[in-house]
């Protein structure tokens, strides 16, 4: 083991930022991080054993404790939810006889749940061993079944378990136009790189990630300060709940994306970028490492690009499981090799971000969008959209409709508009950008796509008629407390009382104070935690707390107070101690007698 | 010529570089606090010292003060939320005042006393968490650990040793030692070094110490720590 470590931390320079990349190695190849390598790791890197166990322990996909040959991975979104997932998990669990959540005595396989894996219009989905396994289905479960017990490498299963369609069904401005090799970065450099950012300016280009901060002024801002080195990240952690299309722009327009990092090098004065691309994807690290090369050897990353004096090279960086280095200083912590926890602001990145130098990170979308920019100029994306949002949105849409997939729509089209094109009737309502987004009911889709009405980076998650809305609300609050960093309290108490208080009334144990109490403490955590996680962990109650008042109270008992557990549960040790079953033993619920 | 800023109303001078926590503590205004400690690198993890600056919540140990900047800080509104926070702790692991060695000179405790805690509001967790009696002197009781991180960064930045840290995710958070056992008996670790005494809960206990000083005659027995916070010197402050 220890000529493999020696060999692994060489090939990554004895740096202890590619941490993240060791472990994701010695984890692929023993299925979890032994105590021995941690030991020889942090002797090599010079770091403390406790803070490689601290990252071990942070990121879901490295483990302490052996895991199986094969882990299997089940995605835990309620898209893949909608389409089945729950049965299906619980007959791999039969078959393979491993209980979820848990390693086989054999070792052969480990069966857990996992995040949203970014597959939700091609689900019920998962990971074996990292690799992608797509449209689920008993029959697939039994070829898988048989795979593994016929202990044949991963890499040799059929093809169509892993097959991904990028289904996509419409496109605008952004995914019509062809754009030729090195043509955006061609004319930023003709018009000039302050010229071209002016043009960003005007273009009034907003981050696609959600928040929709104006693109042109984080970039003069990290442009500004005195630094020697500057960097440029492209967040490709794409890990809300319903949201696929970076996997997708990745997959079919990551020139587009990599000129458009190129091109804000350029601008800003980084020599340096990084595509931070969550571990789910790692199935694209090989073939956007050769999409790299060839744009240095097409002169179009490295040094002196297009012989304009101006170096620049992109690394690749793998997550290894965590939600939250979407927040764009957690990430910043990740790629640094650290657990991904979000900073104090100020400062903020583009003055003190990776290795506290000025830095900018921005999703997948929003550079992809700058090279058109750069190549077409602003004109024809500022005329489309609205006032304050301009452009367009690519949507990953998802749930209960006929045409599950990527959209590109002009900002300010309504959702009854979008709705149509993706094939959705007897709609109850839309989750609009994810778990951290807001639920809309059937009676709000004339509200439109747009930072000033309804934001989304991307997360477009349709329920029907069918559907119980209390499902998806447990499902998002449970992602969250799953997810919460841990690092302040209100987010790392608060997500875990949500989920218990949510579970309370939904299992029937909830009385007239606890729709109040859940209230009150949906507002303390999104008002006191640190990072936006906590700060929109709230928002699945909240929001439909507010349009379906009358979903809760039907949950509750008739009576003042209601004990948050099982009453009579709780008594079954005191009965097996005192070998009794009579009925003194036994009590009923409070209240239950007088209804 | 002086910066000022405002908190509640009153106006307090503050020099550039100065967090809103030091300003307010040089100017003897008490920001309820737990991870915060004037001798180490600010956290920010706790959220109790959470104001108002110009109508956003900052955490007032981390945020830069400023010219011109309206600070809320003693509001009804912001000490019910502190208070809240407070019972989040409590309930998060597992404390047990009447029965606990700390007992009287527990800053969880008298923060809880200060923001008029009467109970403990959520449901409690009930974790189970280890004990680590494996030091000769020091003993590490999980129970009461609130993450605050002041062993860990008393430990590097005063003790040179590095012996603590925080691991997992979410509400996993714990508290870690840099042994290859786990274990404090193999640290470094003395009764001497600043990191034994740091600790504002019960959580780690310097052994063979406990009542010396009688429950009923501990500081916040008879002192707000809003008082203590401000005007006994820190190492006193620690015990």
């Amino acid at each position: 083991m220890h000529i493999f470590i020696d060999k692994l931390v060489a090939e990554h320079q004895f740096k202890t930022t590619d941490l993240l990349a060791i472990l994701r190695a010695i984890q692929a190849r023993y299925h979890y991080i032994p105590s021995s390598a941690i030991t020889h790791v942090a002797k090599i890197l010079a770091l403390p054993a406790t803070h490689i166990i601290g990252v071990i322990e942070f990121y879901s996909f490295f483990h302490l404790h052996p895991q199986g040959d094969y882990e299997i991975l089940i995605s835990d979104s309620i898209t893949d939810a909608m389409l089945g997932k729950a049965a299906l998990i619980d007959l791999l669990s039969k078959k393979l006889h491993v209980a979820v959540g848990t390693v086989r005595d054999d070792g052969l396989v480990s069966l857990a749940n996992t995040s949203c894996t970014g597959l939700c219009d091609q689900g019920p989905a998962g990971l074996v061993n990292g690799h992608p396994l797509t449209q689920l289905t008993p029959e697939r479960i039994d070829l898988i079944v048989t795979l593994i017990h016929q202990h044949l490498p991963v890499e040799d299963w059929p093809a169509e378990l892993f097959a991904i369609t990028d289904n996509i069904k419409k496109t605008d401005v952004l995914l019509t136009q062809p754009m030729p090799l090195g043509s955006a970065l061609t004319a930023a450099c003709t018009r000039g790189f302050t010229e071209t950012l002016a043009e960003i300016e005007r273009s009034g280009l907003r981050g696609r990630g959600g928040a929709g901060f104006k693109t042109a002024m984080k970039w003069q801002f990290c442009r500004e300060e005195h630094a020697d080195t500057r960097y440029v990240i492209c967040n490709a952690d794409e890990g809300e709940p319903g949201t696929f299309k970076d996997r997708v722009l990745l997959n079919q327009y990551a020139h587009q994306v990599f000129e458009g990092m190129t091109v804000a090098a350029a601008i800003v004065g980084a020599t340096q970028g990084f595509l931070y691309l969550r571990g789910e994807y790692s199935f694209l690290y090989e073939k956007l490492s050769s999409i790299l090369h060839a744009r240095r050897e097409a002169g179009l990353l490295g040094e002196n690009i297009l012989g304009q004096g101006f170096s620049f090279t992109i690394k690749i960086c793998l997550g290894a499981g965590a939600y939250i280095c979407g927040e764009e200083s957690a990430l910043i912590e990740s790629l640094e090799g650290n657990m991904g926890i979000p900073r104090n602001r100020p400062p903020y990145p583009v003055t003190h971000g990776y290795l506290g130098k000025p830095t900018i990170v921005n999703n997948v979308e929003t550079f992809l969008a700058a090279a058109h920019i750069a190549l077409h100029g602003s004109a024809d994306f500022a005329n489309i959209g609205t006032q304050q949002s301009k452009g367009t949105k690519i949507l990953s849409i998802c749930g209960d409709c006929l045409h599950p997939g990527i959209y590109e729509f002009a900002f300010g089209t309504t959702i009854k508009d979008i709705l149509e094109a993706c094939g959705a009737t007897d709609v109850l309502g839309v989750q609009i950008g994810g778990p951290s987004g807001t639920f809309i009911s059937a009676q709000e889709v004339e509200r439109r796509l747009a930072f000033e009405d309804l934001a989304t980076g991307g997360s477009f998650i349709i329920f029907n008629q069918t559907r119980n809305i209390l499902d998806s609300v447990t499902n998002f609050t449970h992602f969250f407390a799953h997810e919460s960093c841990g690092f302040c309290t209100p987010c790392r108490v608060g997500t875990s009382l949500l989920k218990q208080q949510i579970d309370k009334i939904v299992e029937g144990h909830g009385s007239a104070g606890d729709i109040v109490a859940l209230e009150e403490l949906c507002q303390l955590v999104k008002s006191q935690s640190h990072c936006g996680l906590g700060q929109t962990a709230a928002n699945p109650i909240l929001s439909t707390l507010e349009r379906y008042p009358e979903l809760y109270q039907r949950l509750l008992k008739k009576i003042s107070y209601e004990p948050g557990f099982d009453l009579n549960g709780a008594l079954a040790t005191a009965r097996r101690l005192t070998q009794r079953d009579d009925a003194a033993a036994h009590l009923a619920q409070l209240g239950e007698d007088y209804e | 010529m002086n910066k000022t800023l405002s908190i509640d109303g009153q106006e307090i001078p503050f020099e550039d570089g100065q967090t809103i926590m030091q300003a307010a503590t040089a100017a003897k205004v008490y920001i309820p606090h737990l991870c915060h400690h004037p001798e180490f690198t600010p956290h920010g993890s706790c959220k109790l010292c959470t104001v108002k600056v110009n109508g956003r919540n900052c955490s007032a140990c981390t945020f830069p003060a400023a010219e011109g900047q309206e600070v809320l800080n003693n509001t009804t509104d912001i000490n019910e939320d502190r208070k809240k926070i407070t019972q989040m702790l409590f309930v998060e692991g597992n404390h047990f005042c009447p029965s606990c060695e700390k007992t009287g000179n527990c800053q969880l405790q008298a923060v809880a006393y200060h923001l008029n805690m009467l109970d403990n509001h959520f449901p409690l967790f009930y974790p189970q968490r280890a004990m680590d009696a494996s030091h000769p002197e020091v003993l590490i009781d999980h129970n009461r650990c609130i993450f605050c991180t002041l062993c860990v960064r008393a430990s590097q930045e005063q003790d040179g040793k590095n012996v603590f840290a925080l691991s997992g995710r979410g509400i996993n958070k714990h508290l870690i030692v840099n042994t290859p056992s786990g274990k404090l008996k193999d640290s470094a670790l003395v009764a001497d070094d600043r990191a034994a005494h740091i600790c504002p809960t019960g959580a780690i206990l310097i052994k063979r110490t406990g009542y010396t000083i009688p429950i009923g005659q501990r500081i916040y027995d008879h002192h707000d720590i809003s008082d203590v916070s401000l005007t006994t010197a820190e190492a006193q402050h620690d015990h």
